[in-house]
Protein backbone atom coordinates (compact mmCIF):
# COMPACT_ATOMS: atom_id res chain seq x y z
CA UNK A 1 0.00 0.00 0.00
CA UNK A 2 1.51 3.09 -0.97
CA UNK A 3 0.15 6.76 1.42
CA UNK A 4 0.30 9.45 -0.74
CA UNK A 5 2.46 12.30 0.74
CA UNK A 6 1.36 15.55 -0.21
CA UNK A 7 -0.25 14.32 -3.43
CA UNK A 8 2.60 12.51 -4.38
CA UNK A 9 2.89 8.73 -5.30
CA UNK A 10 5.77 7.61 -3.51
CA UNK A 11 7.37 4.40 -3.33
CA UNK A 12 8.08 3.03 0.33
CA UNK A 13 11.59 3.83 0.58
CA UNK A 14 11.34 7.18 -0.76
CA UNK A 15 8.72 8.17 1.70
CA UNK A 16 10.70 6.49 4.33
CA UNK A 17 13.48 8.50 3.98
CA UNK A 18 11.58 11.55 3.66
CA UNK A 19 9.74 10.78 6.81
CA UNK A 20 12.79 9.90 9.25
CA UNK A 21 15.26 12.69 7.85
CA UNK A 22 11.85 15.46 8.13
CA UNK A 23 11.40 13.64 11.64
CA UNK A 24 15.24 14.37 12.85
CA UNK A 25 14.99 17.11 11.71
CA UNK A 26 12.15 18.50 13.62
CA UNK A 27 13.68 16.96 16.92
CA UNK A 28 16.95 18.61 16.82
CA UNK A 29 15.56 21.75 15.53
CA UNK A 30 12.64 21.76 18.09
CA UNK A 31 15.44 20.49 20.87
CA UNK A 32 17.77 23.46 19.98
CA UNK A 33 14.81 26.52 20.35
CA UNK A 34 13.73 24.62 23.43
CA UNK A 35 16.94 24.99 25.06
CA UNK A 36 17.67 28.23 23.27
CA UNK A 37 14.43 29.84 24.49
CA UNK A 38 14.13 28.34 27.82
CA UNK A 39 16.86 27.48 29.46
CA UNK A 40 19.16 30.51 28.11
CA UNK A 41 16.77 33.15 27.74
CA UNK A 42 13.72 32.47 30.18
CA UNK A 43 15.05 31.75 32.95
CA UNK A 44 17.93 34.43 32.73
CA UNK A 45 15.14 36.88 32.03
CA UNK A 46 13.74 35.12 35.48
CA UNK A 47 16.51 36.04 37.65
CA UNK A 48 17.04 39.39 36.17
CA UNK A 49 19.83 38.65 33.66
CA UNK A 50 20.55 38.92 30.31
CA UNK A 51 21.75 35.23 28.81
CA UNK A 52 23.62 34.36 26.38
CA UNK A 53 24.52 37.77 24.48
CA UNK A 54 27.54 37.17 22.71
CA UNK A 55 26.99 34.15 19.71
CA UNK A 56 25.09 35.78 16.83
CA UNK A 57 22.31 38.21 17.41
CA UNK A 58 20.84 37.77 21.20
CA UNK A 59 23.06 34.77 21.87
CA UNK A 60 21.22 32.97 19.54
CA UNK A 61 24.16 30.77 18.18
CA UNK A 62 25.08 29.87 21.84
CA UNK A 63 23.93 26.38 21.64
CA UNK A 64 25.86 26.12 17.93
CA UNK A 65 28.89 26.92 20.35
CA UNK A 66 27.93 25.06 23.22
CA UNK A 67 27.92 21.80 20.76
CA UNK A 68 31.88 23.12 19.09
CA UNK A 69 32.96 23.42 22.59
CA UNK A 70 31.66 19.85 23.50
CA UNK A 71 33.30 18.45 20.51
CA UNK A 72 36.43 19.24 21.44
CA UNK A 73 36.60 17.95 24.76
CA UNK A 74 38.92 14.83 25.48
CA UNK A 75 36.94 11.43 26.08
CA UNK A 76 37.80 10.57 29.39
CA UNK A 77 36.60 7.01 30.84
CA UNK A 78 36.90 6.36 34.87
CA UNK A 79 39.63 3.02 35.30
CA UNK A 80 37.11 0.38 36.47
CA UNK A 81 34.72 1.46 33.96
CA UNK A 82 33.04 -0.91 31.87
CA UNK A 83 34.01 1.06 28.73
CA UNK A 84 31.32 -0.99 26.05
CA UNK A 85 28.52 -0.62 28.71
CA UNK A 86 29.33 2.94 29.23
CA UNK A 87 29.76 3.95 25.84
CA UNK A 88 26.42 2.58 25.00
CA UNK A 89 24.26 3.68 27.02
CA UNK A 90 23.83 7.32 26.15
CA UNK A 91 23.03 6.19 22.73
CA UNK A 92 20.07 3.86 24.33
CA UNK A 93 18.71 6.63 25.90
CA UNK A 94 18.57 9.24 22.62
CA UNK A 95 17.30 6.26 20.92
CA UNK A 96 14.56 6.03 23.15
CA UNK A 97 14.18 9.33 23.20
CA UNK A 98 13.85 9.27 19.44
CA UNK A 99 11.46 6.44 19.24
CA UNK A 100 8.99 8.40 21.15
CA UNK A 101 8.57 10.88 18.53
CA UNK A 102 7.77 8.51 15.59
CA UNK A 103 3.84 8.11 16.11
CA UNK A 104 3.10 11.69 17.13
CA UNK A 105 0.96 13.07 14.13
CA UNK A 106 2.12 16.31 13.15
CA UNK A 107 -0.76 16.46 10.51
CA UNK A 108 -3.29 14.50 8.09
CA UNK A 109 -0.33 12.39 6.69
CA UNK A 110 2.97 13.86 8.55
CA UNK A 111 3.97 11.08 10.91
CA UNK A 112 6.66 8.61 10.38
CA UNK A 113 4.86 5.62 11.45
CA UNK A 114 1.29 5.46 12.23
CA UNK A 115 0.78 2.35 14.34
CA UNK A 116 -2.41 1.27 15.50
CA UNK A 117 -0.69 0.77 18.97
CA UNK A 118 -0.16 4.35 19.14
CA UNK A 119 0.07 5.89 22.45
CA UNK A 120 0.91 2.52 24.49
CA UNK A 121 3.71 2.65 21.95
CA UNK A 122 4.81 5.86 22.81
CA UNK A 123 4.60 4.68 26.87
CA UNK A 124 7.04 1.58 25.96
CA UNK A 125 9.65 3.75 24.48
CA UNK A 126 10.07 6.30 26.92
CA UNK A 127 10.53 3.98 29.56
CA UNK A 128 13.37 2.01 27.84
CA UNK A 129 15.39 5.00 28.99
CA UNK A 130 15.47 3.88 32.29
CA UNK A 131 17.60 0.94 31.21
CA UNK A 132 20.15 3.36 29.58
CA UNK A 133 20.17 5.20 32.97
CA UNK A 134 20.69 2.13 35.26
CA UNK A 135 23.68 0.59 32.72
CA UNK A 136 25.29 3.94 32.86
CA UNK A 137 25.31 4.24 36.58
CA UNK A 138 26.73 0.98 37.00
CA UNK A 139 29.27 0.88 34.35
CA UNK A 140 30.43 4.16 35.81
CA UNK A 141 32.13 2.89 38.58
CA UNK A 142 31.36 5.24 40.85
CA UNK A 143 29.71 5.59 44.08
CA UNK A 144 27.64 8.76 43.17
CA UNK A 145 26.52 7.44 39.53
CA UNK A 146 25.36 4.59 40.83
CA UNK A 147 23.30 6.22 43.65
CA UNK A 148 21.58 8.40 41.46
CA UNK A 149 21.06 5.63 39.08
CA UNK A 150 19.02 4.38 41.43
CA UNK A 151 17.59 7.09 42.67
CA UNK A 152 16.64 7.42 38.74
CA UNK A 153 15.05 3.96 38.66
CA UNK A 154 13.53 4.30 41.39
CA UNK A 155 11.43 7.97 40.59
CA UNK A 156 10.92 6.73 36.23
CA UNK A 157 8.97 3.75 37.43
CA UNK A 158 6.71 5.22 40.48
CA UNK A 159 5.92 8.40 37.90
CA UNK A 160 5.53 5.83 35.22
CA UNK A 161 1.92 4.66 36.67
CA UNK A 162 0.32 7.89 37.02
CA UNK A 163 1.80 8.03 33.32
CA UNK A 164 -0.11 5.61 32.02
CA UNK A 165 -3.45 5.56 34.53
CA UNK A 166 -3.58 9.04 33.26
CA UNK A 167 -3.69 8.10 29.66
CA UNK A 168 -6.31 5.71 30.02
CA UNK A 169 -9.17 7.89 30.60
CA UNK A 170 -7.79 9.45 27.28
CA UNK A 171 -8.39 6.15 25.67
CA UNK A 172 -11.56 5.65 27.37
CA UNK A 173 -12.78 8.87 26.21
CA UNK A 174 -11.17 8.34 22.58
CA UNK A 175 -11.79 4.64 22.01
CA UNK A 176 -8.35 3.94 20.76
CA UNK A 177 -4.81 3.88 21.06
CA UNK A 178 -3.78 5.70 17.49
CA UNK A 179 -3.05 9.24 18.12
CA UNK A 180 -4.53 10.20 14.84
CA UNK A 181 -7.77 8.60 16.08
CA UNK A 182 -7.60 10.37 19.14
CA UNK A 183 -6.32 13.81 17.08
CA UNK A 184 -9.54 12.94 15.45
CA UNK A 185 -11.91 12.40 18.02
CA UNK A 186 -10.76 15.84 20.21
CA UNK A 187 -11.78 18.01 16.79
CA UNK A 188 -14.52 16.22 16.18
CA UNK A 189 -15.54 15.78 19.41
CA UNK A 190 -18.38 18.09 21.19
CA UNK A 191 -18.69 19.45 25.21
CA UNK A 192 -22.59 19.23 26.07
CA UNK A 193 -23.91 19.02 22.74
CA UNK A 194 -21.34 22.02 21.49
CA UNK A 195 -18.54 21.50 18.91
CA UNK A 196 -17.54 25.41 18.53
CA UNK A 197 -14.12 24.13 19.63
CA UNK A 198 -14.20 20.22 19.61
CA UNK A 199 -13.53 18.39 22.54
CA UNK A 200 -9.89 18.89 23.67
CA UNK A 201 -9.46 16.64 26.26
CA UNK A 202 -7.72 18.97 28.59
CA UNK A 203 -11.61 20.29 28.93
CA UNK A 204 -12.97 17.09 29.87
CA UNK A 205 -10.36 15.16 31.35
CA UNK A 206 -8.59 18.07 33.03
CA UNK A 207 -7.98 15.64 35.71
CA UNK A 208 -5.84 13.44 33.93
CA UNK A 209 -3.96 16.30 32.29
CA UNK A 210 -2.91 17.28 35.60
CA UNK A 211 -1.70 13.51 36.74
CA UNK A 212 0.06 13.46 33.48
CA UNK A 213 2.03 16.86 33.85
CA UNK A 214 3.38 16.30 37.25
CA UNK A 215 4.37 12.98 36.06
CA UNK A 216 5.72 14.26 32.31
CA UNK A 217 7.83 16.74 35.28
CA UNK A 218 9.06 13.53 37.33
CA UNK A 219 10.06 11.33 34.17
CA UNK A 220 12.23 13.98 32.75
CA UNK A 221 13.44 14.39 36.25
CA UNK A 222 13.35 18.58 36.30
CA UNK A 223 13.55 20.45 38.97
CA UNK A 224 11.05 19.22 41.95
CA UNK A 225 12.05 16.18 41.27
CA UNK A 226 15.68 16.27 40.50
CA UNK A 227 17.04 13.64 42.61
CA UNK A 228 18.21 11.52 40.45
CA UNK A 229 20.98 14.24 39.40
CA UNK A 230 20.67 16.59 42.60
CA UNK A 231 24.29 18.13 41.69
CA UNK A 232 24.65 19.21 45.79
CA UNK A 233 24.12 15.19 46.90
CA UNK A 234 25.10 13.28 44.05
CA UNK A 235 27.34 15.91 41.68
CA UNK A 236 25.12 14.68 38.46
CA UNK A 237 24.20 11.53 39.47
CA UNK A 238 24.64 9.16 36.77
CA UNK A 239 26.14 11.51 34.60
CA UNK A 240 29.11 12.29 36.63
CA UNK A 241 31.79 10.55 34.58
CA UNK A 242 30.48 11.62 31.06
CA UNK A 243 32.45 14.01 29.54
CA UNK A 244 32.04 15.84 26.18
CA UNK A 245 30.24 14.45 23.28
CA UNK A 246 28.61 11.77 25.67
CA UNK A 247 27.32 14.64 27.91
CA UNK A 248 26.28 16.37 25.06
CA UNK A 249 23.77 12.83 24.14
CA UNK A 250 22.39 12.80 27.46
CA UNK A 251 21.80 16.76 27.52
CA UNK A 252 19.96 16.01 23.75
CA UNK A 253 18.12 13.23 25.10
CA UNK A 254 16.99 15.40 28.09
CA UNK A 255 15.28 18.19 26.34
CA UNK A 256 14.32 16.13 23.62
CA UNK A 257 12.39 14.10 25.80
CA UNK A 258 11.25 17.63 27.56
CA UNK A 259 10.01 18.11 23.50
CA UNK A 260 8.57 14.32 23.36
CA UNK A 261 6.58 14.52 26.51
CA UNK A 262 5.06 17.91 25.64
CA UNK A 263 4.23 17.06 22.04
CA UNK A 264 2.28 13.47 23.50
CA UNK A 265 0.79 15.49 25.71
CA UNK A 266 -0.70 18.47 23.20
CA UNK A 267 -1.84 15.05 21.49
CA UNK A 268 -3.56 13.81 24.03
CA UNK A 269 -5.23 16.68 26.09
CA UNK A 270 -4.69 20.01 23.69
CA UNK A 271 -5.85 18.51 20.40
CA UNK A 272 -2.54 17.74 18.29
CA UNK A 273 -1.95 18.88 14.94
CA UNK A 274 -5.85 19.49 14.32
CA UNK A 275 -7.95 22.20 14.61
CA UNK A 276 -11.64 21.83 15.56
CA UNK A 277 -13.58 20.34 12.39
CA UNK A 278 -16.13 22.81 12.88
CA UNK A 279 -13.85 25.41 11.62
CA UNK A 280 -13.74 23.85 8.42
CA UNK A 281 -10.54 23.80 7.21
CA UNK A 282 -9.33 21.37 4.41
CA UNK A 283 -7.34 18.41 5.06
CA UNK A 284 -4.88 20.34 2.05
CA UNK A 285 -4.26 23.09 4.54
CA UNK A 286 -4.38 21.20 7.66
CA UNK A 287 -0.95 19.58 5.73
CA UNK A 288 0.84 23.05 6.06
CA UNK A 289 -0.72 24.23 9.71
CA UNK A 290 -0.74 21.24 11.39
CA UNK A 291 2.50 20.62 12.20
CA UNK A 292 2.91 24.92 13.09
CA UNK A 293 0.15 24.15 15.72
CA UNK A 294 1.24 20.88 17.12
CA UNK A 295 4.71 22.55 17.27
CA UNK A 296 3.14 25.89 18.89
CA UNK A 297 1.79 23.68 21.66
CA UNK A 298 4.39 21.56 22.39
CA UNK A 299 6.69 24.59 22.63
CA UNK A 300 3.73 26.13 25.17
CA UNK A 301 4.06 23.18 27.27
CA UNK A 302 7.44 22.38 27.74
CA UNK A 303 7.68 25.97 28.42
CA UNK A 304 5.17 25.23 31.68
CA UNK A 305 7.36 22.12 32.65
CA UNK A 306 10.61 24.87 32.44
CA UNK A 307 8.42 27.13 33.99
CA UNK A 308 7.76 24.89 37.26
CA UNK A 309 11.21 23.58 37.48
CA UNK A 310 12.80 27.11 37.86
CA UNK A 311 10.13 27.71 40.30
CA UNK A 312 10.28 25.18 43.01
CA UNK A 313 13.20 23.89 45.60
CA UNK A 314 13.43 20.09 45.29
CA UNK A 315 11.39 17.61 46.98
CA UNK A 316 12.93 14.53 49.24
CA UNK A 317 13.49 10.98 47.89
CA UNK A 318 10.12 10.23 50.25
CA UNK A 319 8.04 12.86 49.23
CA UNK A 320 8.76 12.14 45.92
CA UNK A 321 7.35 8.50 46.42
CA UNK A 322 4.55 8.97 48.68
CA UNK A 323 3.44 11.48 45.75
CA UNK A 324 3.25 9.39 43.61
CA UNK A 325 2.37 6.02 45.17
CA UNK A 326 -0.51 7.79 47.26
CA UNK A 327 -1.95 10.75 45.79
CA UNK A 328 -1.59 10.02 41.83
CA UNK A 329 -2.16 6.69 41.58
CA UNK A 330 -5.00 6.67 43.77
CA UNK A 331 -6.66 9.47 42.02
CA UNK A 332 -5.54 8.42 38.42
CA UNK A 333 -7.21 4.91 39.18
CA UNK A 334 -10.65 7.16 40.25
CA UNK A 335 -10.20 9.20 36.91
CA UNK A 336 -10.54 5.82 35.08
CA UNK A 337 -13.65 4.97 36.84
CA UNK A 338 -15.18 8.45 36.71
CA UNK A 339 -14.39 8.59 33.17
CA UNK A 340 -15.72 5.27 32.70
CA UNK A 341 -19.18 5.32 34.24
CA UNK A 342 -19.74 9.12 32.49
CA UNK A 343 -19.21 7.26 29.41
CA UNK A 344 -21.00 4.43 29.97
CA UNK A 345 -23.93 6.59 31.50
CA UNK A 346 -23.59 9.41 28.38
CA UNK B 1 -0.60 -7.53 -3.07
CA UNK B 2 2.78 -6.84 -5.10
CA UNK B 3 5.16 -5.96 -2.03
CA UNK B 4 6.33 -9.12 0.16
CA UNK B 5 6.09 -7.00 2.99
CA UNK B 6 3.09 -5.99 4.53
CA UNK B 7 1.87 -2.13 5.32
CA UNK B 8 1.53 -3.76 9.31
CA UNK B 9 5.94 -4.72 9.28
CA UNK B 10 6.51 -2.06 7.11
CA UNK B 11 5.67 0.52 10.18
CA UNK B 12 7.91 -1.01 12.31
CA UNK B 13 10.28 -1.56 10.14
CA UNK B 14 10.24 2.42 10.06
CA UNK B 15 10.90 2.39 13.33
CA UNK B 16 13.50 0.03 13.85
CA UNK B 17 15.18 2.28 10.96
CA UNK B 18 14.42 5.38 12.99
CA UNK B 19 15.84 3.63 16.10
CA UNK B 20 18.90 2.75 13.98
CA UNK B 21 19.33 6.56 13.42
CA UNK B 22 19.75 7.46 17.03
CA UNK B 23 23.18 5.27 17.15
CA UNK B 24 24.17 6.65 13.69
CA UNK B 25 23.82 9.83 14.95
CA UNK B 26 26.00 9.24 18.45
CA UNK B 27 28.39 7.58 16.26
CA UNK B 28 28.45 10.71 13.87
CA UNK B 29 28.79 12.64 17.24
CA UNK B 30 31.82 10.50 18.09
CA UNK B 31 34.01 10.71 14.87
CA UNK B 32 33.71 14.33 14.50
CA UNK B 33 34.48 14.58 18.28
CA UNK B 34 37.54 11.93 17.55
CA UNK B 35 38.76 14.27 14.80
CA UNK B 36 38.96 17.03 16.81
CA UNK B 37 39.60 16.15 20.43
CA UNK B 38 42.81 16.21 21.99
CA UNK B 39 44.48 13.11 23.64
CA UNK B 40 46.79 13.92 26.36
CA UNK B 41 46.51 10.85 29.24
CA UNK B 42 47.48 11.31 32.71
CA UNK B 43 46.29 8.81 35.24
CA UNK B 44 44.75 11.17 37.35
CA UNK B 45 42.00 12.09 35.03
CA UNK B 46 40.80 8.47 35.42
CA UNK B 47 40.37 8.49 38.89
CA UNK B 48 36.51 8.78 39.42
CA UNK B 49 35.15 11.76 40.35
CA UNK B 50 33.83 12.07 44.03
CA UNK B 51 34.02 16.15 44.67
CA UNK B 52 37.66 16.13 44.19
CA UNK B 53 38.63 13.66 47.67
CA UNK B 54 40.01 10.32 46.93
CA UNK B 55 37.66 7.74 46.49
CA UNK B 56 37.85 5.57 49.66
CA UNK B 57 36.66 1.47 48.95
CA UNK B 58 35.00 -0.35 46.21
CA UNK B 59 33.36 1.70 43.58
CA UNK B 60 30.69 -0.90 43.47
CA UNK B 61 29.80 -0.41 47.28
CA UNK B 62 26.66 -1.50 48.67
CA UNK B 63 23.99 0.75 49.40
CA UNK B 64 20.31 -0.20 51.40
CA UNK B 65 17.67 -0.80 48.57
CA UNK B 66 14.96 0.37 49.38
CA UNK B 67 13.04 0.05 46.17
CA UNK B 68 12.47 -3.24 45.81
CA UNK B 69 9.00 -3.19 47.24
CA UNK B 70 8.36 -0.19 44.69
CA UNK B 71 9.18 -2.25 41.92
CA UNK B 72 7.34 -5.32 43.46
CA UNK B 73 4.21 -2.55 43.07
CA UNK B 74 5.07 -1.60 39.87
CA UNK B 75 5.20 -4.56 38.41
CA UNK B 76 2.06 -5.58 39.92
CA UNK B 77 0.25 -2.21 38.19
CA UNK B 78 1.70 -2.35 35.25
CA UNK B 79 0.21 -5.49 34.46
CA UNK B 80 -2.71 -4.36 35.58
CA UNK B 81 -2.53 -1.08 33.03
CA UNK B 82 -1.56 -4.07 30.26
CA UNK B 83 -5.15 -5.50 31.01
CA UNK B 84 -7.26 -1.94 31.29
CA UNK B 85 -5.92 -0.69 27.93
CA UNK B 86 -7.77 -3.45 25.47
CA UNK B 87 -10.89 -2.59 27.88
CA UNK B 88 -10.49 1.12 27.37
CA UNK B 89 -10.78 1.33 23.64
CA UNK B 90 -13.50 -1.39 23.65
CA UNK B 91 -15.99 0.13 26.31
CA UNK B 92 -18.45 1.48 24.22
CA UNK B 93 -19.32 -2.12 22.50
CA UNK B 94 -19.20 -3.53 26.33
CA UNK B 95 -21.12 -1.05 27.87
CA UNK B 96 -22.40 -1.62 31.42
CA UNK B 97 -21.16 -5.14 31.48
CA UNK B 98 -17.55 -3.90 31.07
CA UNK B 99 -17.97 -1.40 33.58
CA UNK B 100 -18.96 -3.60 36.58
CA UNK B 101 -15.93 -6.37 35.26
CA UNK B 102 -13.34 -3.04 35.13
CA UNK B 103 -14.59 -1.52 38.41
CA UNK B 104 -14.53 -4.97 40.57
CA UNK B 105 -10.96 -5.40 39.15
CA UNK B 106 -9.28 -1.78 39.88
CA UNK B 107 -11.19 -2.49 43.44
CA UNK B 108 -9.69 -5.40 44.01
CA UNK B 109 -6.46 -3.73 43.18
CA UNK B 110 -6.95 -0.72 44.92
CA UNK B 111 -7.44 -2.77 47.97
CA UNK B 112 -3.95 -4.29 47.19
CA UNK B 113 -2.22 -0.68 47.69
CA UNK B 114 -4.58 0.01 50.86
CA UNK B 115 -3.20 -3.21 52.16
CA UNK B 116 0.46 -2.28 51.20
CA UNK B 117 -0.19 1.14 52.66
CA UNK B 118 -1.64 -0.18 55.81
CA UNK B 119 1.58 -2.73 56.36
CA UNK B 120 3.79 0.99 56.20
CA UNK B 121 5.76 0.11 52.90
CA UNK B 122 4.72 2.98 50.95
CA UNK B 123 6.72 4.28 53.74
CA UNK B 124 9.88 5.71 53.13
CA UNK B 125 12.11 4.72 56.29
Amino acid sequence: MTHALLGLELAYWQQTIIRVLAGVTAILLLTGGVVYLYLFKFVSFMQSRLGPMEAGPYGSLQLLAEVGKWLQKEDVFTENSDRFIFGLAPAIVLASTFLMFVVIPAGPNAVIADLGTGIYYVLAMSSLSVLGILIAGWASANKYALMGALRAGGQLIAYELPLVLAVIGVVIAAGSLNLQDIVAAQSEGEIFGWGGIGNPYVLTQFVAFGIFMIAVQAELAQTPFDMPVAESELVAGYMVEYTGIRFLVYFISEFATAVGFAAVASTLFLGGWALPASWGISDGAMHVIGPIVIATKAVLLVGVVFWTRFSFPRFREDQLQRLAWKFLIPIALANILVTAVLKVAF
Amino acid sequence: MSNPLSAFLRDYLTVGIFASLAFVLVGLLLFISWLVRPDRRQAQKYIAYESGVDPVGDMWSQSQVRYYIFALLFVMFDVEAVFIFPWATQLEVFGFFGLIEMTIFIVILLLGLVYAWRKGVLRWV
